[in-house]
């Protein structure tokens, strides 16, 4: 059984993937500012991308060594001879050598969405800067429901 | 609330560590996500489907393509969305804003060193950015990667010199026609597979329109096609954001 500190040195990527999404999390619920939250929302996408990376990472341990003495290559991406054979041979292929490529697939994908979901939410934002005044949001709140001060 | 914040906070953060303990070792090869049977039939069949050597590629544009589709189509809607939101047609003041365009910046003359060096840089990164387009069948790359950097090259443009200068070279028509037609690129790729009698996005098909080659030939060639695609579309999208956020809106008199 082992110890929590044993535990916590084993996954640190698990906890520092916990904690980024603890700050992102806290900054979207409680920050009053947009910009605030928009950071918040950037925090806890990175945490996910960060999740995911290091569960696909396969670094291979001791038990798995080249086919030919050298390291082993934990990308998806095949070596040139390797991939040679493959095409006649796909068993040839030890699958536990590289890592899996559909969590780098997902996160390619999430990095850029993830831009051009900020991108729209900034210029949301500067929209409401444009017609407030302010990104605060109980002082956006406060002009929606008296909107007689609204015209300055 | 702010209490009430900090308790669902740290409630969610205590059972995402309480299942963390469940978790497999770093880079374990045994784990769940590197030990499936999808993952295997990935890594062993790329090479004998698609001849490409990067896993990732073809699981990007040939075995999850609709996924791949529909995430492209995702960055032209957020280009547009921006311009529905942002965009500001002022015609009247237009002419007046022209005027101070042509004259020079303040403190241009203290921009030697960023100007030289952005116009020396800006002609590689272009380079590179090809580079990584063509090399995603056999290196990490790819129409994303590529996109991008092709994307900050046009803002290195418009943060080292000014936003009017890069629109001269990316202006606004080029960059939508661009987002759309990327999009465009990736659909008729799949629809031409139709055409040809496959289902959609079987790029097998292609070796139909492609002089002597097999149909796993026609699949490389047809993943290299819907990465161009992603490729403009994301370096189109890129700039729009920018370039819509740094100038309110008005693609005139950036930052």
């Amino acid at each position: 059984m082992p110890t929590p500190f044993q535990i916590l040195l084993h996954n640190f990527n698990y906890v520092c993937y916990v904690v980024l999404l603890m700050i992102g999390l806290h900054a979207m619920i409680t920050k009053r500012n947009l910009i605030k939250k928009l950071i918040g929302m950037s925090v806890f996408s990175t945490a996910i991308i960060l999740f995911y990376v290091s569960i696909g990472v396969n670094n291979g341990g001791d038990m798995l060594a080249g086919h030919d003495g050298r390291p082993v290559g934990n990308i998806p991406v095949l070596e040139h001879g390797i991939g040679h054979d493959a095409i006649t041979h796909p068993e040839t292929i030890d699958p536990r050598r590289y890592a899996n490529p559909l969590p780098h697939v997902l996160m390619l994908t999430a990095i850029v969405v993830g831009v051009a979901t900020l991108g729209v939410a900034l210029a949301i934002t500067q929209r409401v800067f444009q017609d407030y005044g302010t990104l605060e949001e109980d002082e956006i709140l406060a002009q929606l429901n008296n909107p007689q001060e609204n015209d300055d | 609330m702010r209490a009430f914040g900090l308790i669902i906070v740290l409630l969610t953060g205590g059972l995402l560590l309480w299942g963390v303990r469940d978790f497999p070792l770093f880079g374990a090869a045994d784990s769940p996500a590197n030990g499936g049977v999808v993952t295997a039939y990935y890594l062993q069949h790329t090479m004998q489907d698609a001849r490409v050597p990067n896993a990732v590629t073809t699981v990007l544009a040939d075995y999850r393509s609709y996924d791949t589709m529909f995430e492209t189509a995702v960055i032209f809607t957020a280009g547009i969305a921006i311009f529905a939101i942002l965009r500001v047609f002022d015609d009247r003041g237009g002419r007046r804003l022209r005027k101070s365009q042509d004259a020079p910046v303040k403190g241009d003359q203290y921009r030697i060193i960023v100007g030289t060096t952005s116009r020396l840089l800006i002609a590689p990164i272009q380079l590179f950015a090809l580079y990584v387009l063509v090399h995603g069948h056999h290196s990490p790359g790819g129409g994303f990667q590529g996109g991008v950097i092709i994307g900050a090259s046009f803002l290195l443009l418009a943060v080292a010199r000014n936003l009017q200068t890069s629109l001269d070279r990316f202006p606004e028509r080029r960059f939508l026609a661009m987002g759309a037609g990327g999009v465009l690129i990736y659909a008729g790729t799949g629809l031409l597979c139709m055409l040809l009698g496959r289902n959609f996005l079987d790029y097998g098909a292609l070796q139909a329109v492609l002089p002597a080659t097999g149909p796993e030939m026609a699949r490389s060639h047809g993943i290299f096609a819907v990465e161009i695609g992603v490729a403009v579309t994301v370096s189109a999208s890129m700039f729009a954001v920018y370039a819509m956020l740094a100038s309110r809106g008005r693609l005139k008199d950036g930052l």
